[in-house]
């Protein structure tokens, strides 16, 4: 591919999604895009940047950025964050919004959806906690492919098989043609899946009490990252809880957000109180060492 | 608790199987058929048993429903691993005391995630 095609078409994505490319991702971005460019009667991909240069056509434009996204995921992934919402964050925040008994939680980059389908099994599992309770679960994503595949809620026999506890196949999941399973009517109406980019559309669905946003800022550099964490932290309450990915943090990232100590991939915004279990220790051996000096 | 009886009719799936779980930590055991499986448990109690369904001499729910009728024969977390890939079989199964249930074909992520959801993997 020429320099100077796989300049324009890096940057038609980075653009859009925040995705970054270096040169060394030319052969991805050729077997990724060879299928557009058949798509769109092109014959190869230099008539395809000729075609962007001539006419920046949106329908071209979109399908270059989706195909180009990484879309794996799986049910329950690392488990840890799981866990986590369930036995503490989910617990505080049934005493902190005891009010309202209301709670909103966002995947944010959904892809195919597992995430949140995750989170809607575990509020299920706590239905007798839940009882007049509003949970809304939203999951967001920029591949109009994969927003579908959430929605429609059916997966492969491998992808039910990555993470999922075989009770919970059998409990939320009805077979269907052959080997594919779909999530069950009650389970898919407590999640609703719509299209959404990070870098702009943001803003406009409310505030979320818990953010799950994981596996998707490790694709984008660094003023990027800060920038969507930025607009994440104008979304939540002091009180709400960021959950990132196993090797994302924001440290070094955005000053928005803080690290809790011994909760791994737990973010609160800054004026949060939260207190993990270890925090009072922590403190209290920082007051003593003061106290001897 | 490390040790894993991997009972298959197909030597190359109870190789296959054993890697994985070696790789994991555990000293693993084989039997080709549910009646060798089931002496072998007589002798040393496994910790982990990967069980497929369909076997010659005794099949495999035929052995996890004699192995659950043994004194401490409740102790092994047994997991299925078949063809088998309808809710029927897989709910069979549970009533009889299956733990886990994995549906061929499987690898190494399969194996080591429903671990980690049986909480096996140690950290
Ligand atoms: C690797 S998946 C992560 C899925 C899930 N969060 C998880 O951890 O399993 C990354 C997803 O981010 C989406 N994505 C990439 N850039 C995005 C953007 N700017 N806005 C919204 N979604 C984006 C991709 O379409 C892809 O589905």
């Amino acid at each position: 591919m020429k320099p100077e095609d796989f300049e324009l078409f890096s940057t038609l994505v980075r653009q859009r999604s925040g995705l970054i490319l270096t040169p060394e991702k030319t052969y991805l971005l050729e077997s990724r895009l060879l299928p557009v460019a058949r798509k769109h009667n092109l014959k190869t991909l230099e008539d395809m940047a000729n075609m962007l240069r001539a006419k920046r056509e949106e329908i071209l434009m979109f399908d270059i950025t989706e195909a180009m996204t990484t879309n794996e995921s799986f049910f329950f992934r690392d488990n840890k964050p799981f866990v986590l919402f369930q036995k503490n964050l989910l617990p505080r925040l049934l005493t902190a919004r005891a009010g309202k008994k209301h709670i909103r939680i966002w995947s944010a980059a959904a892809s195919s959806g597992q995430e949140a389908y995750s989170l809607a099994m575990i509020c299920a599992e706590e239905t007798a906690k839940l009882q007049g309770w509003k949970i809304e679960i939203i999951g967001t994503d920029l591949s109009r492919e994969m927003v579908t595949r959430a929605k429609s809620g059916i997966y492969s026999q491998f992808e039910v098989q990555r993470g999922l506890p075989v009770t919970h196949l059998v409990k939320y999941f009805q077979q269907v043609a052959g080997d594919k399973w779909q999530i069950k009517e009650p389970l898919r109406q407590m999640v609703q899946f719509r299209e959404g980019n990070l870098l702009t559309d943001m803003g406009a669905s409310g505030t979320f009490d818990v953010v799950f946003c994981r596996n998707v800022l490790i694709y984008f550099d660094l003023p990027t990252k800060g920038r969507v964490l930025g607009a994440i932290h104008t979304m939540m309450p002091s009180d709400g809880y960021l959950l990132m990915g196993g090797a994302e943090t924001v440290l070094g990232v955005s000053d928005k957000f803080k690290v809790i100590r011994g909760e791994q991939g737990l973010y609160v915004p800054h004026a949060s109180i939260y207190e993990s279990a270890a925090a009072p220790l922590a403190a209290g051996i920082a007051v003593s060492a003061a106290a001897a000096r | 608790m490390k040790n894993c009886l991997i009972v298959d009719d197909s030597r190359v799936i109870r190789k296959v199987a054993r890697q994985i779980f070696e790789a994991i930590g555990f000293v693993c055991e084989e039997a080709e058929d549910g009646k060798v499986a089931l002496d072998k448990s007589t002798a040393l109690m496994p910790g982990i048993v990967l069980l497929d369904w369909n076997m010659p001499v005794m099949n495999g729910l035929d052995y996890l429903r004699a192995l659950r009728a043994m004194p401490g024969g409740d102790k092994p977390i047994v997991i299925f691993c078949t063809t088998e890939n309808d809710l029927t079989h897989i709910q069979e199964a549970m009533a009889a005391g299956a733990n886990e249930y994995i549906m061929k074909p499987f690898d190494a992520d399969i194996i080591r995630g429903k671990l980690e959801q049986l909480g096996l993997m140690g950290s």
